[in-house]
């Protein structure tokens, strides 16, 4: 506990030694990042007995003193292509400890008017206003501090061909890191789009990394949006996500997390308006003493929605794995049409995972659909592949990858779903497939 | 009997607590289609087992070498890429492995021990569609994930197509015929009788003598409670058609496999 007061000094500390050193914003930005560190500081990091945090103790991580990533020389394009490789012949943008790398990017205007750059003087009055502070303390704190936002502006109407890949890179070599990458998405009415916020690490050390994204999806748009948690097994990554769609909105978000020693995510989708469709799906992989905890909520505030959710966990080794999956129907939000879905294989004798729904509702005509599994390799199958001649390794292996692909399938580039799928078992087995 | 391919002698296995094979001998050479046919429950999938290394079973006592080796200590993978192969009862479903992919891998794994290169990908599907052809196997089907929603018949003719492929020296095809009808027996029996040959053999276990009529065997063996007690010529089968099991358990075990 005391740990846990003495980092939230600590971290407190960051905000305020960064607020003195930073150049002049515009004022409701000020308003907003004084407003977020209050917060933080009042609620402070939460223990295991907050119920959002049963599962997942901050005890190692508050033993480390994080400083912010000194202004240094960006690293070479080459270094960032081969960590953040496959580059899925797609636009890139880079950010270096959460400040954007103009020189290590594509072009700011894309085909169609789509644009992609930081947050410049001009702050959108409904900036920060879909993330909740007083909810997320590591969101709280990424608002305190966060240096540049990268910007995704797809304008009405206008379909984005290529995948836009977001690069985030924490450096460093040596001392506890800090970064905070900053995401803002807004999809253009009847528009079309597909991100991948790609997380990764360059160098060794412990790292934390506090990452918010923030998305409007216009009437009748659609925004697939991949969350790659790639970082080392050093760092502490807090991604919040949330989402608020408009009426007949698509929005699907997979999210990918294949690195990190604890990878906690907040993952919201706000349902706003009739005829809105979300789907969110995920893939997380355990391996070591690594720890995941996905928490995601779907708020069916209108009627005439639909949601489907599926998230599949591979737990190796003494892995953990946390599920947490909240759907909330309003009373208004009549033919609700909700399905979530989280199954499990745990590769690793010591390998865990805690499975929870959570389904809240208000309204009596609806359709809403939950289950969990848990469950090892199938062995009748691992000897069906081994007795046509495939080695027990490399059958694992296979059913593995055929566990993921029921997620890796739904991703909108089926090129990006088979270098995802590569990806996932380079992370599994140490060598590239 | 150097000239064996395949030598099983006295042996037992059991699934658990029970012992379901009770010692049996079967001497196999090459060229040769030996069924077995028997009740329910006599041992006849659990040999099929035994011979391809399930692991749910455990050989208790005897030795089966194939083409001289010692085959009860080779893994699954390891009898496979010796040449041998087992077409499933009931073959299993993989979501998420693409029937394609798996059969590429499968095939490279095995061409690699036989120090054959891999073959690429336009090389594997001239390949795959000429034998897909034989047993009729519909193109969409090699696209979906390993007998995934397959009917009876479509798995079946898929575990015939994978022997096509593999071209393995011993094949075992455990009731490939339980719940086909007449045109879907027709198309395996004629995938399997595409393979035999002087340097292959086969061990063919089914319920009923009418597979027997489209892959027409040398030498049909009856087994009943974990050992073979009567084995005879191709008319054998008919024999047990008319008059049933109940006859042979009257008579003294034949010991030796040879008719």
């Amino acid at each position: 506990m005391s740990d846990l007061l003495a980092a939230r000094d600590r971290l407190v500390g960051l905000a305020r030694l960064a607020a003195a050193t930073r150049g002049a914003e515009a004022p409701e930005l000020g308003a907003l990042r004084a407003d977020a560190l209050a917060s933080f500081a009042d609620g402070g990091l939460p223990t295991t007995s907050h119920e959002e945090w049963r599962y997942t103790s901050l005890a190692g991580f508050s033993r480390l003193a994080f400083e912010l990533a000194p202004a240094e020389a960006p690293p070479s394009r080459n270094q960032v292509e081969a960590i953040a490789a496959p580059f899925f012949a797609c636009s890139a943008y880079v950010f270096v400890d959460g400040r954007f790398t103009p020189e290590l990017s594509s072009p700011s205007t894309l085909a169609d008017g789509v644009r992609v750059d930081r947050l410049g003087a001009a702050v959108p009055p409904d900036f920060g206003s879909l993330v909740n502070v007083k909810q997320h303390p590591f969101a709280a704190l990424n608002t305190a501090l966060f240096e540049d936002v990268a910007v995704v502006s797809v304008p009405a109407d206008a379909v984005a061909e290529q995948p836009i890949h977001l690069v985030f890179v924490s450096t460093g070599a040596g001392p506890p890191r800090a970064s905070f990458p900053r995401v803002l998405i807004e999809a253009g009415r009847g528009s079309r789009a597909l991100v991948i916020q790609d997380h990764v690490s360059l160098g060794a050390g412990p790292r934390l990394t506090a990452a918010v994204s923030e998305a409007r999806v216009a009437e009748n748009a659609s925004l697939e949006l991949v969350l790659l948690q790639r970082e080392s097994d050093e760092t502490f990554h807090f991604g919040s996500q949330q989402v608020r769609l408009a009426r007949d909105a698509r929005f699907a978000s997979r999210t990918l997390t294949l690195g990190g020693a604890l990878v906690r995510n907040d993952l919201a989708a706000l349902l706003a308006a009739p005829g809105a469709e979300c789907h969110l799906d995920g893939l997380f992989l355990g391996s070591g003493e690594r720890l995941v905890d996905n928490h995601t909520l779907v708020d069916h505030a209108e009627p005439h929605c639909t949601s489907r959710e599926l998230y599949k966990g591979i737990l190796a080794d003494r892995s953990r794995g946390v599920f947490r999956g909240r759907i909330v129907v309003r009373p208004d939000a009549q033919k609700t049409d909700a399905q979530q879905s989280n199954a499990n294989v745990l590769l690793g004798s010591g390998a865990e995972i805690d499975t929870k729904p959570q389904l809240e509702i208000w309204a009596d005509d609806v359709r809403c659909s939950h289950g969990a599994s848990i469950g090892r390799l199938d062995e009748d199958a691992l000897f069906y592949l081994r007795s046509r001649g495939i080695g027990e390794a490399a059958a694992r292996d296979l059913l593995t990858r055929g566990f993921a692909a029921e997620v890796l399938e739904r991703i909108g580039s089926e090129p990006l779903a088979e270098a995802l799928g590569d990806l996932l078992l380079e992370r599994l087995t140490g060598e590239k497939p | 009997m150097s000239d064996a391919l395949i030598e099983i002698r006295g042996l037992h296995a059991r699934a658990g607590e029970a012992e379901i094979l009770r010692g049996v001998d079967l001497v196999i050479r090459p060229g040769e289609v030996h069924a077995i046919m028997g009740p329910n429950g006599s041992g006849k999938s659990t040999l099929a087992g035994v011979l391809a290394g399930r692991p749910a079973f455990e050989v208790t006592a005897g030795e089966v070498r194939f083409d001289g080796k010692n085959l009860l200590e080779l893994a699954p993978e390891e009898r496979a890429r010796a040449g041998l192969f087992l077409a499933f009862q009931y073959p299993v479903e993989i979501p998420g492995v693409g029937n394609n992919y798996f059969l590429k891998a499968a095939l490279n794994a095995i061409r690699s021990h036989r120090g054959q290169e891999p073959l690429d990908a336009m090389e594997f599907l001239g390949l795959v569609r000429e034998k897909a052809k034989l047993v009729e196997m519909p193109d969409d089907l090699m696209g979906r994930s390993v007998n995934e929603g397959f009917s009876g018949g479509e798995k079946k003719r898929n575990e015939v197509l994978q022997m096509l492929l593999l071209e393995p020296r011993f094949a075992v095809l455990d009731e490939t015929d339980s719940g086909l009808d007449i045109d879907a027996l027709r198309i395996v029996a004629g995938g399997v009788n595409a393979l035999r040959g002087p340097d292959r053999a086969m061990l063919v276990i089914t319920h009923y003598q009418r597979l027997l009529d489209y892959i027409v065997p040398d030498f049909v063996h009856v087994l009943s409670e974990g050992r073979i007690v009567h084995s005879g010529g191709k008319e054998l089968a008919h024999e047990l058609e008319a008059k049933g099991y109940g006859w042979l358990a009257k008579e003294p075990p034949a010991g030796g496999a040879r008719a």
